[in-house]
Formats: C-alpha cells, structure tokens, sequence
C-alpha cells in the first residue's frame, strides 16, 4: 500500500534537487557577501547535504518495508 | 629530493597490494562467500567515477573556473536519485539479457544489431582513449612533482624518453592486473569480483588521502575555515573566484555542465560496468543511491578550501592541479606528501581498470567476434577453441587500449590540461544517452534512428571539440578556430551556426545532442522495425512487467544434440553441462525445449555479446524466437488477467463477508425462535398448574353434592386463590411483552424513594409478620428525589421484599432494606440470611421462569412459588427509569443481596424524566 507513496515522494523530492540545483534558485544566493565571497558555494553544499539526507531517510524507510 | 627509489617502491608496493586484495576477492568468491555482496562496497565501486580528474583536476578547476567542478558532481547525484526509476530498469534487462557492455546494451536493444553494436564501440574507443591517456599523465606528472618539487615539474617530462616515464610501467603493470583480473572468466556479464574488491578499496584510499590534504590545509597551514576565507575575502584578486561569473558560460554553462555530467555518469563505459555489470543485487540501489552521493559530497568538501589556499600561498608559476601535492611539500612534509601521491595514483588506476575491461570487452564482442563470426575462413575444429580466442582477443585489446592511452599521453598530452580531456570524453560519452535513455522508454526508437543519431552526434562532437583540441596543439592552424575551415564563419568550431558566447562544452553538446535526438526520433517516426527489433523494443520498454521474466520467448526447433555441438564448439564443455543442468538427458534427436534454447542463446550472449550470439543461434535453430505479438499478447494477457483476478477476489471477499453477515443474522434468528418456543413452553406449564387444580376442585364441588361445608369452603378458598395466581401470572406475562416490544407505558414523575419504600414496606409487614420473616428497614439518608413510576417501582419493592422472604432462612428469616447514597445515585437493597446465590446464578436469576432449586424443596410455611417473572419485570422496569438492578453478597445477613440503583434527580431536574437509553433489556 505504502509503495506508491514513495515513489511519489522520491519523484518529488528528485524535482525539489534539480530545483535547488539549477539557476533561478541560484542566482538568488549569488551575490557576494559582507566580506566579498559568493554564498554560492556554500549553498550548494548544504541544498546537497540535504537531499543526500532526504534520500536516505526515504531509502532506507522503503527497504524496511 | 625525495629518494625516487622511495616513491618507487610505494607506487609498486600500493599495485601489489591491489593484486592482493583482487586475489582474494576471487577466492573468496569461489568459496562462495563474496565480498561485494554488500550496498556499500557497490557504492564504493561506483565511486571509480572519481579519477585522478576529480583528484587533481577539481582542484584545478575551482581555481580556475570557480564552483563550477560541482556540477560534474551534481549531475551523478540526480541521476542516482533517479536510479530506481532508471538504473534499476538497466540492471534488470541487464541481467535478464546478459548483456556485457553499453555497446552491447544498444545493440540488443535495436535488434541485436552488430553493426550498431561496432558503432557505439568505435566511438566509445575514440572518445575514451583520451581520458585514459589523462589519468596516465596525472600518474607521470604527480610523480615529477613530488620527485622535483620545487622545481618545475614540466621540465624534466620532456626530457625524459619512455623507459624513463613511471607511467608507462604503472600501465604495463595494469595491463598484467587486468588480464589476471578481467578475463578470468570467458562469460563477460558475470562478475569480476576480485576486480570489484579491489576498485572498492580504491575508492576508499583516494577519499582518505583527499581529506587528509583537506584537513592539514584548513587546520594546519590556516587556522580553520574562519581564517582561510577571511584572507581570501582579504585578497582582490580572489574577490569573484566563487560566484557564478567564474563559472565558464554562466547560468547556461552551469546547467549545460549538469546535464553533461548527468548523462555521462550513465553512459561512460567505465560506469555502465560497475553499475549495471558488476552489479550484484538490485536491491544495493536503494543504499547506493545516497551513499554514493554523500562519497562525491565528502571527496568535494575541501577542494574550494584547498584552491584556495593554493592561489594565495602558491608562487604564481605553480600548476593549480597540482595544489594538492604542492600544498603539503610546501611546508616541509615528508609523509602526507606520498599518501596524496598514492590517493591519486589509486584514483588513476581505479580508473584505467574498469575502462580499460570495458572497452576490452566491446572491442572482442563488439569489433572483433562478429568480423570472425563472418569469414568464412575461421574453422574451429576443436571443441572450446572460440573459448581460447576469445579471451586472447581480450587480452591483446586490453594491451593496445593501454598502449594507445600511453601513445596518445606521450605525444599530445601536453596540450590540454586535465579537465579539458575529461570534459570531451564526457561529451563523447553523452552522444550514448539518447539511443540509451530513449530506447529504454520508447518502444518505437529504432536501429536506423539510432545509428544516424549517433553518427551525427559523434561527428558535431568530433567537430566541436576534438578537431579544436588538435588545432590548440597546433595540428592544424590556428585560423581553423577564428575564421573557420576555408574561412566559413558559421562553420567554426565554438560558434556553430554563429551561436557565440557559450562555453565550449554546453555549445557542443546542445548541437551534438539536437543531431543525435532529432535524427534518431525523426528517422524512427518515418522507417520501420524489423521483427526481432520489434521483439527487443517491447523486451527492453516492458522490462519492469513482473510476468515478462518467466515466460519463454522461444519457438524455433532444433535437436539437443545439435545446441550441446553449438555450445561445446564455442564455449567449451564446462559451459554447456552448465546449460544442461537439471535437464534430463533424453537423446541428442530429441527436440530441445524453448526454454533450452533461450538458456543457450544466454549463455552465448555471456560471452560474445547479443549480436554474435544471434547469429550463432540461429545458425541452428529453425524457426523464429517469439514475434512481437506474441510478447505483447503475453504482456497484455498476463495484465488483463492480474486486473481480472484483482476484481474477483475483491468480489469473493465482498461475497465471503455478506455471507457471513447473512449467517449470523440467520444464527440470531433461530436463536430468538428457540427463546420464543421455550417461553411459550414455560408460559403454557405455568398457566396449566393453577388452572389444573381449579378445574380439579371445581369437578369435585360439582360431583360432591354431600361434602362437609368446612369442606366446601375450603376448596372454594383454593379454587379462588389459583384464579387470582393464574390471573396475576397472566398480568406478569402481559408486563413481560410490554416490556420486550417496548410497549410498557411508564409514568415517570419526581418522588421520594425513602416515602415510597416505607409504603411498600407496610404494605407487605402484615403478610411477612404472618410468614414469621422479621423485617428490618434502615434509612441512612432523609429523603430520596428520584425520577420514576410510584406504582412501578412499589411493584419491584415489594417483588424483591418478597423474594427476600422466601428465601431468607428457614429458622429464624430475617431481611433488611437499606436505602443510601452512592455517589449521585440511590441504592435501595433488599438482602436476606438465607443460602445466598452462586456467582453464576447471579445473572441467570434474571432470565425468565427461572426459578432456583432450594435445597429443601420442600413447600414450607406456606410460602408461595414464583412465577420466575419478577426479577425480569422488575429488571425491565428500573433499567426503562435509567437505573440498574443487580445480585451481591449481603453485607450485613450473609445470604443474597439484590440492589436496586436509581439516579438522584435534584428537584431543579425534576421536570425533566431521564429517557432510557435504549429498550430494556430483559
């Protein structure tokens, strides 16, 4: 019953990656900062390190079923 | 200044190591106990993605072009979210066709064809050679950095000739692992298990030798994050290192990178083979798919923080890729040094392994076989002989792929730097993903489509970005890439059809792809499939469907002698008695079945690729394999029957429950008949006593006209009393239906429960003083408001004084009322010194007519039986006024107890009668 859930889950969390991945959103944090850096880099760390742990949550919740 | 035999012997021992590590990864499979049997080590082995690029390069790259090394990161991670929908789509045809490489892959797809199968090969060979030469020069160039630092390490390169150069023996000492550990085994889509372990273990050392460098620079050459980027933000000319401007192409070089990196992670030779090939358990996605990701994450952590610190230590002339090795031998170290060495060296190697087995594998299936396959010269006399040649082939590819990787690092090397490569192998990969992805999904691509598409693709590539590399090493002149060939403008390389401005690989794979995908969508929508392409598309687009994997899709006719001939002329004995396995052997001339035929033609794909396998197989075999109807009949019956099935066991359960409901319903029924019965027997035992001995002595006073008065007077007495029995039974009767039906009229209205006990008290005081029952009433509250029907409730009083004092003690009965407070309700309790009742008698009590057995059963002092029906009424009338009547032991006598509970009703709520809550229960 569960499995169509997470499809739909994974289909949604994989737009919500291309998202944050992909221009509109990043030209939002392109601009430099107090001290003259671009947050860019920083931004696609964490925007990565969350999908990766959204994923695994969600991996890990469909192999238990 | 390090010792060269120093940096020597660990290179070399690191190789040993691998060779160890690879053999014991394959005895431990021959034991059966597999080390790669395991999600991580998959992830691991994924991992091979990153090479001596990711290692040196990135770095490089971030120096130079900002964040945008990411992207060739980014692009796996999406595509590894995507893997349940796509990779594990690949796996599973994968294994269910034995498919051996992506080459293999497209050709089975568009029909077994072998020429498309030559084609993805080519073109697979020419695209990827570079990127193999890359990872040779970053071993020769890592090298002279360490040994020469801090002289420039380019120098000594060209000086030195082949014997000198380290990478040369590091390939020859790869070609050796990889012929031990790539062609042990002649069926190419089986697992190189050992090759497996080994790579894994790479994987491992690169990402620890990488933080490692991450980690001394932030922590020990600066003094944490804080203080690296405060002095960068110090330093102007670093100010737009890390905003998208640095990034080649801008918004559109970053998106045209992600797609590059996205479709190139899953159609570079080297990662079809670890994802697909080598892949165990498809269930290893699940953990692959985020773990993998979190490995790129790691291994991309420090690479800003380490280009960085290089631009603003490093003397000008350093080469950013290598900043890695150049950072730790700057300040004096001796050890870290040689572990980033060894982490990259494991990076490279890791890489040339699986590439090379890759390109190996399709050049001998895919170039090399079907040519043999055709002429008529090759006479194979001896059984397993192909066997022999086949693993030869290999093994000769695997030197001449390394061979020209070396050839082409040796001689044009120098002119690109390392992303630069990496990128256009990349680029000549993507051209793969249309015929690939599409034909996954649509099951109209077809073989002509997809040889035009990437014909054209490869040649806009080679236009765009390998004719261009050339003329940059100075091969063709340089007015090739300003002017164009012959002076066409729209013809020049980075600016085809005048479109300018983009960065160079974006350019090239918008145009590559729009040729690729136009022409192989184009040309499908306008020609037609042959029918074993007809019957692949539908295998390949239907993989998923779970009935497809069982059914047989063979049925051609050949004997089973001349299948085992086949098989044992080309793969040897130990192959066929494989395929015969758990098939009884019945005589060569017997017909073999289908699904023998299939396990063959499996078998042979195995080994020789899809294509080869065809044409063997039906080099024997009369008859076609399952057309394309047939399958889609498959598809389509076994779907229509799961929907069919679905609805009749919903059906059957909606039936199953109906008829148990009906059941229970029935059940009720026969129960409420067999009650009905049983009170209509009781009723009529009941009524048939008294009226019996009425009717007795009313015979007796009609025939004995000379019986005594005294006589006469007496049987009147009785005659009298039974009527008034049989009549007060009947109103019992006529009380009980009222009750049962619903029917029982109350008049409930306020009173006071202590007034109306006294009342019924007296009432029965002179009958019980006669019986010589002494009777005891203790009030313990002052007046009792409650809501009820006077007559009724006098009725159950007095029933259960009544009852009291028939069963309270023979000798000396005693019963007591009591009436108290509990809570916010009367208890009114009528308890008596007699015997007591059972705890199981105490419900059955108030069941009609039952009556209990006294011990001594005998009719004593008088007292009446009862009818049975008082409890019940009485029952029936306190639960109708919302109040409860119940059997205890007696507190205070010792004998039954029976309370009757009625809510208290302030005079405020006295209007207002309680409704009951449903119809009594009797």
């Amino acid at each position: 019953m569960n499995a169509p859930r997470q499809k739909e889950r994974l289909v949604a969390l994989i737009v919500l990656a291309v998202a944050l991945f992909s221009p509109p959103l990043l030209l939002l944090v392109d601009n430099p900062s107090r001290t003259g850096l671009s947050w860019l880099p920083l931004y696609v760390f964490i925007a990565w390190a969350a999908v990766i742990a959204l994923a695994a949550w969600l991996m890990e919740q469909h192999q238990e079923e | 200044m390090r010792g060269e035999m120093l940096v020597l012997g660990f290179a070399f021992g690191y190789l040993a190591l691998l060779f160890v590590i690879a053999a014991w990864g394959d005895r431990r499979a021959e034991q059966g106990r597999s080390l790669i049997g395991s999600p991580t080590v998959y992830a691991l082995s994924i991992a091979v993605y990153c090479t001596a690029w990711t290692f040196y390069g990135s770095v490089g790259r971030a120096a130079s072009a900002g964040p945008s090394f990411l992207l060739i990161y980014l692009g796996p991670t999406l595509a590894m979210l995507m893997s349940p929908f796509v990779i594990r789509k690949m796996v599973r045809i994968a294994s269910a066709q034995r498919i051996t490489s992506i080459a293999d892959f497209i050709s089975a797809r568009y029909g077994k064809s072998s020429s498309l199968g030559a084609l993805v090969a080519l073109i697979a060979l020419v695209g990827i050679t570079p990127y193999i030469a890359l990872q040779l020069k970053a071993i020769t160039l890592s090298h002279a950095v360490l040994v020469n630092y801090p002289e420039a390490a380019e120098l000594r390169l060209a000086e030195e000739s082949f014997w000198h150069d380290k990478s040369f023996w590091v390939a020859l000492v790869l070609a050796v692992f990889i012929i031990l550990f790539g062609t042990r085994h002649l069926d190419a889509s089986e697992r190189h298990e050992g090759m497996v372990a080994a790579i894994a273990f790479e994987s491992l050392v690169k990402l620890v030798a990488f933080l490692s460098v991450g980690l001394f620079t932030v922590f020990v050459l600066f003094n944490g994050p804080g203080d690296l980027f405060g002095r960068v933000a110090a330093a102007p000319e670093l100010s737009g290192a890390l905003s998208l401007d640095a990034v080649p192409g801008g918004a559109v070089g970053w998106v045209g990178t992600l797609v590059l990196a996205f479709l190139a992670f899953l159609t570079l030779p080297r990662q079809f083979q670890v994802l697909v090939v080598e892949n165990v358990d498809e269930r290893h996605l699940t953990r692959a798919s985020w773990l993998f990701p979190l490995y790129l994450l790691a291994i991309n952590l420090f690479v800003i923080p380490i280009a960085m610190a290089g631009l603003l230590l490093g003397d000008a002339g350093s080469d950013p890729d290598s900043f890695v090795l150049t950072l730790p031998l700057s300040a004096g170290l001796e050890g870290l040094p040689l572990l980033v060495f060894i982490g990259g060296l494991s990076a490279a190697t890791g890489m040339v392994i699986v590439e090379t087995i890759a390109l190996s594998t399709m050049v001998s299936n895919q170039l090399v076989m079907p040519l043999l396959l055709r002429s008529a010269h090759l006479h194979l006399g001896s059984r397993g002989e192909l066997a022999g040649w086949l693993l030869g082939i290999r093994r000769v590819a695997i030197v001449l792929i390394l061979l020209m990787g070396y050839l082409y690092h040796a001689l044009i090397g120098d002119s690109y730097s390392l992303v630069t490569i990496g990128l256009v192998s990349f680029a000549a990969a993507a051209q793969f993903a249309p015929a690939m992805l599409i034909g996954m999904y649509w099951r109209g691509a077809n073989r002509n489509g997809a040889a035009l598409g990437l014909i054209a693709g490869f040649l806009v590539w080679a236009w765009t970005l390998l004719l261009p590399g050339f003329a940059q090493s100075g091969w063709l002149g340089a007015g090739f890439l300003e002017n164009g060939p012959w002076g066409i403008g729209w013809l020049r390389p980075y600016a085809l059809f005048g479109l300018e401005g983009w960065d160079i690989y974006t350019h090239s794979l918008l145009w590559s792809l729009t040729a690729n995908v136009g022409l192989l969508v184009g040309v499908s929508l306008f020609s037609r499939q042959g029918p074993l392409e007809q019957t692949q598309a539908a295998l390949f687009t239907e993989a998923m469907h779970p009935r497809l994997m069982q059914s047989s899709l063979w049925q051609g006719q050949t004997t089973r002698g001349e299948l085992s001939a086949l098989l044992d002329r080309y793969l040897g004995g130990a192959a066929t008695r494989r395929v015969f396995s758990g098939i009884t052997v019945e005589g060569d001339e017997q017909p073999a079945p289908p699904e023998l035929i299939a396990r063959a033609e499996q078998a042979l794909a195995g080994a020789l690729g899809s294509a080869s396998a065809r044409v063997l197989i039906n080099s024997v075999v009369r008859g076609e394999a399952l057309d394309l109807d047939a399958i889609l009949s498959i598809l389509d019956t076994t779907s229509e029957t799961l929907e069919v099935n679905r609805r009749l066991e919903q059906k059957s359960r909606e039936l199953a429950r109906t008829s148990e409901e009906l059941r229970a319903a029935n059940e009720r029924l026969r129960e409420l008949d067999r009650l009905k019965d049983e009170f209509i027997a009781m009723v009529s035992h009941e009524l048939r006593t008294p009226l019996t001995s009425i009717r007795a002595f009313a015979e007796i006073l009609r025939d004995g006209k000379d019986l005594p008065e005294e006589k006469r007077l007496h049987f009147l007495d009785v005659v009298v009393r039974e009527s008034q029995r049989l009549s007060r039974l009947i109103e019992e009767i006529l009380d009980l239906a009222r009750l049962e039906s619903g029917r029982l009229t109350l008049d409930p209205r306020p009173l006071d429960l202590v007034e109306l006990a006294q009342h019924s008290v007296d009432a029965v005081h002179r009958l019980q003083e006669t019986r010589g029952v002494s009777l005891e009433v203790d009030m313990a509250v002052g007046s009792a408001p409650v809501i009820g029907d006077p007559d009724r409730l006098e009725q159950v009083i007095i029933n259960l004084l009544d009852n009291a004092g028939k069963f309270a003690d023979d000798d000396s009965p005693r019963v007591l009322l009591r009436l108290e407070r509990h809570k916010d309700h009367f208890r009114l309790s009528v308890e008596d010194n007699g015997p007591g009742i059972a705890d199981h008698e105490r419900e059955r009590v108030f069941e009609k007519f039952h009556q209990i057995k006294r011990q001594d059963s005998g009719e004593t002092r008088g007292r009446p039986r009862g009818s049975g029906l008082g409890l019940p009424i009485s029952r029936g009338i306190v639960a109708h006024l919302g109040g409860r009547l119940w059997v205890e032991n007696a507190p205070h006598l010792g004998g039954a107890c029976l309370v009757m509970e009625l809510p208290d009703a302030p005079d405020g709520e006295a209007a207002t009668p309680p409704a009951p809550a449903s119809p009594a229960p009797v």
